[in-house]
């Protein structure tokens, strides 16, 4: 099977190069000026082509809550927001916290195809915080790193042993941020809009506490800690001095925490309550800095599905999550708009990063021999996102119903198109 | 002057002309409550009426309840404890349940903030809170000023200090909203632990001590310590909180000769001293009077539409 995709403005990482892209049996035979004839032949002229991206930050709720989301639901949904590899946390029911679950995991995603699931183990059994699992096992059955994100790893001596143990297989820890103590029973941020609604706050210290602790486990383990949705400008500055002096420590942050403020939650939605909680201004202008100077590596949606009626209740009962694979597109695009980042930066944080700090060969860049997983983007298409463009099972975005701008359009998995947009 | 809206949610979305509204309404039905038959001759034209408590409430269930009698409305109690809440029912399912037999206007205390905006949203009945979370308490507030214009003639140019647990306090933030609207000059006070972090919304002056926050005052609001729900991280002991934080006399002489008021129940010996809580400068129980008639208007004005009182 060949197919060729040509008028192809190429983005990668570190260029942009416009060549027609030959693959074959599912990898990138060669980049071309030529038209050799294939089976299949896409003009994608006006296109954005970028490698498929990466979202290292999914719950996809398979096994046991399915009715929020699934395995098939959900690479659905990461198809069509152009990502071709995601990595689901562990807070499965039961949790993913051997190699047996993690098979499961995997194999599902392999049989639909359209997307590679990249299962994150939990860290310690049942996520309860006290004993380690066996990453080994996990690893060798698939699991990409480590983590018991939705709830921080609380003990000093566990996220030690955690790190010193996964780095043994080249493995990292991403870690949920959180002092549990002091974020007591906040959910929303702990400012002026906290203050002004009367929903307890939940402060940006909550992060950073923890954030703080992690880098220097990392200091005293020399293991790799990846923090997740990082939220706060204090957080980006600790991981700023933790590279500065050569610590093992890098992060990713959430489109909503560059995109939305605290002031969403003036109305009570409960579809802006998420954890961390939609910050202040100025952290959402750190949070760009932060992508501007490198600090903050890579973009990662925590794609969090919950069902209607469990967003359908009072604000405090409401479960914590948004969901985020479709709408990363077009709010990473509303980034190189205002200038924040170029073509190639998206690129970089969507994909190259994410391959990068996942040890995934062959994926990140488009270029002879890689696999061709790729995502095509008409950046100038606005359009409503609406249920019928929406392939999660769940809606709980502040974003359904919303104009956008940025889509993507086509997408190719091993050189399979999976994804056509058909608006 | 008019109130058309649909609900009453909160002092924040509430212009000065809506409020003096619903207070000139509510000194018209004062004065019934004076009379030997305490019935309005104005009835509502919606008067169905239901309070829900999704929180234990005993005195603002029974002032809603009565306001409601004398506006001869149809009266019904719903607490959470005892209905379907507790076998697991949503919020709104139980709302349309109790709106499908024809209520007109819903009561209802809620232990979340933003609940009862949410139940707003999702009824056609009006909606009155009567208490959300740390949120908003409006009736209390406006029986709080109503019961200031009767003892001070006036709201304009006053200050009022309010003191005490300011972050969990929904009477506090429907006073902030609503007092500084009708002119009123506020100060708060309270543990740094009772204050939010951040306090610009607000803007009121915060006050670095008693003596500071009494001085030249002309209504003094303490608020109830709730012992039972601040734990110990908030406060050391009831004693030092009556030390630091607690009006007495000898503070009140710094006032403006000002009236003492608290949202009841009051703990005797903390925040207030016995003295003071029955000295003649005490308005506690005018505010309770003050309740029903606020609750009257606010029932009449949602039950009839923008209406003011025919005279």
């Amino acid at each position: 099977m060949k197919t060729l995709l040509t008028n192809c403005k190429i983005i990668n990482h570190d260029k942009t190069l416009t060549k027609n892209i030959l693959i074959e049996d599912g990898i990138i035979k060669s980049l071309t000026d030529d038209t050799p004839s294939t089976d299949k032949t896409y003009d994608l002229k006006g296109k954005m082509v970028l490698p498929g991206l990466i979202d290292m930050h999914v719950h996809f709720r398979d096994p046991g809550l399915e009715y929020k989301e699934d395995i098939i639901s959900g690479s659905y949904a990461a198809a069509a927001g152009g990502v071709t590899a995601v990595c689901p946390m562990a807070n499965t029911k039961p949790v993913n916290d051997n190699a047996f679950i993690t098979k499961y995991m995997v194999d599902k995603g392999k049989e639909l195809g359209i997307c590679d699931i990249l299962p994150v183990g939990a860290v310690t059994k049942g996520m309860h915080g006290e004993e380690l699992t066996e990453m080994g096992d996990m690893f060798s059955a698939g699991a990409c790193a480590f983590s018991d994100d939705g709830k921080p790893v609380l003990g000093s001596d566990v996220m030690r042993r955690a790190l010193e143990y996964v780095s043994g297989f080249g493995g990292m820890i991403l870690s949920h941020s959180e002092d549990k103590q002091l974020a007591g029973e906040g959910v929303i941020h702990e400012g002026e809009v906290s203050a002004i609604t009367g929903l307890r706050g939940i402060p940006s210290e909550t992060e950073e506490i923890m954030i703080a602790r992690d880098i220097l486990l990392a200091k005293l383990t020399g293991g790799h800690v990846h923090i997740c949705h990082i939220s706060t400008r204090y957080g980006v500055e600790l991981v700023r001095w933790g590279k500065s002096k050569g610590l093992n420590v890098t992060c990713e942050v959430t489109p909503h925490h560059f995109s939305l403020t605290d002031k969403e939650l003036l109305s009570y939605d409960t579809n802006c309550k998420m954890n961390p909680p939609l910050r202040s201004a100025d952290d959402v202008k750190a949070m760009k800095e932060g992508l501007m100077d490198g600090t903050i590596d890579c973009i990662a949606t925590d794609h969090a599905p919950h069902s209607r009626d469990e967003k359908f209740q009072e604000f405090d009962l409401a479960p914590f999550g948004i969901t985020g694979l479709q709408t990363l597109v077009p709010l990473t695009l509303n980034l190189v708009r205002e200038g924040i980042i170029n073509e190639n930066d998206f690129s970089r944080l969507c994909s190259y990063a994410p391959a990068r700090l996942l040890r995934l060969k062959g994926r990140g860049v488009i270029e002879e021999g890689a696999l061709a997983d790729i995502a095509v983007i008409d950046p100038d298409r606005e359009y409503v996102f609406d249920s019928k463009l929406n392939k999660s099972k769940s809606t709980n975005t502040p974003y359904m119903n919303k104009t956008l701008k940025g889509l993507c359009v086509l997408t190719f998995k091993n050189g399979k198109e999976v994804y056509k947009a058909d608006i | 002057m008019s109130y058309s809206r649909k609900d009453l949610l909160g002092m924040i979305d509430l212009s000065k002309e809506e409020i003096l509204h619903l207070l000139d309404t509510a000194e018209n039905f004062r004065e019934i409550n004076h009379r030997d038959v305490k019935k309005s001759p104005y009835s509502q034209r919606k008067n169905s009426c239901e309070t829900f408590s999704f929180e234990n409430s005993t005195r603002t269930r029974t002032s809603f309840e009565i306001a409601g009698k004398r506006l001869s409305a149809d009266t019904v109690n719903f607490s959470a404890s005892a209905s379907s809440t507790a076998k697991g029912e949503t919020l709104i399912d139980t709302v349309h349940n109790i709106e499908a037999m024809s209520t007109d206007i819903f009561v209802v205390r809620h232990a979340y903030s933003g609940a009862v905006k949410f139940i707003a949203e999702n009824t056609k009945a009006s909606v009155v809170n009567a208490g959300d979370g740390l949120n908003e308490h409006p009736t209390q507030s406006l029986l709080d000023m109503l019961t200031i214009k009767q003892h001070k003639g006036r709201l304009e140019g006053l200050n009022v200090a309010i003191i005490g647990d300011i972050t969990h306090s929904r009477v506090a933030r429907s006073n902030i909203w609503a007092m500084p609207k009708v002119g009123i000059n506020l100060r708060l006070f309270g543990p740094k632990t009772m204050l939010p972090r951040c306090t610009d919304p607000f803007g009121a002056k915060i006050c670095s001590n008693m003596e500071e926050a009494v001085e030249g005052a002309d209504v003094i609001m303490t608020l109830r310590i709730q012992r039972e729900r601040q734990g110990k991280l908030l406060l050391p002991s009831v004693k030092e909180y009556a030390r630091y934080f607690g009006l007495n006399a000898a503070r009140l002489k710094l006032s403006n000769n000002a009236i003492v008021m608290h949202p009841g129940p009051i703990n005797r010996g903390v925040e207030i001293s016995s003295e003071i809580a029955d000295c003649g400068q005490s308005v506690i129980l005018p505010q309770v009077e003050s309740g029903v008639a606020v609750r009257m208007a606010v029932l009449y004005t949602l039950g009839t539409g923008q209406r003011g009182i025919e005279q």
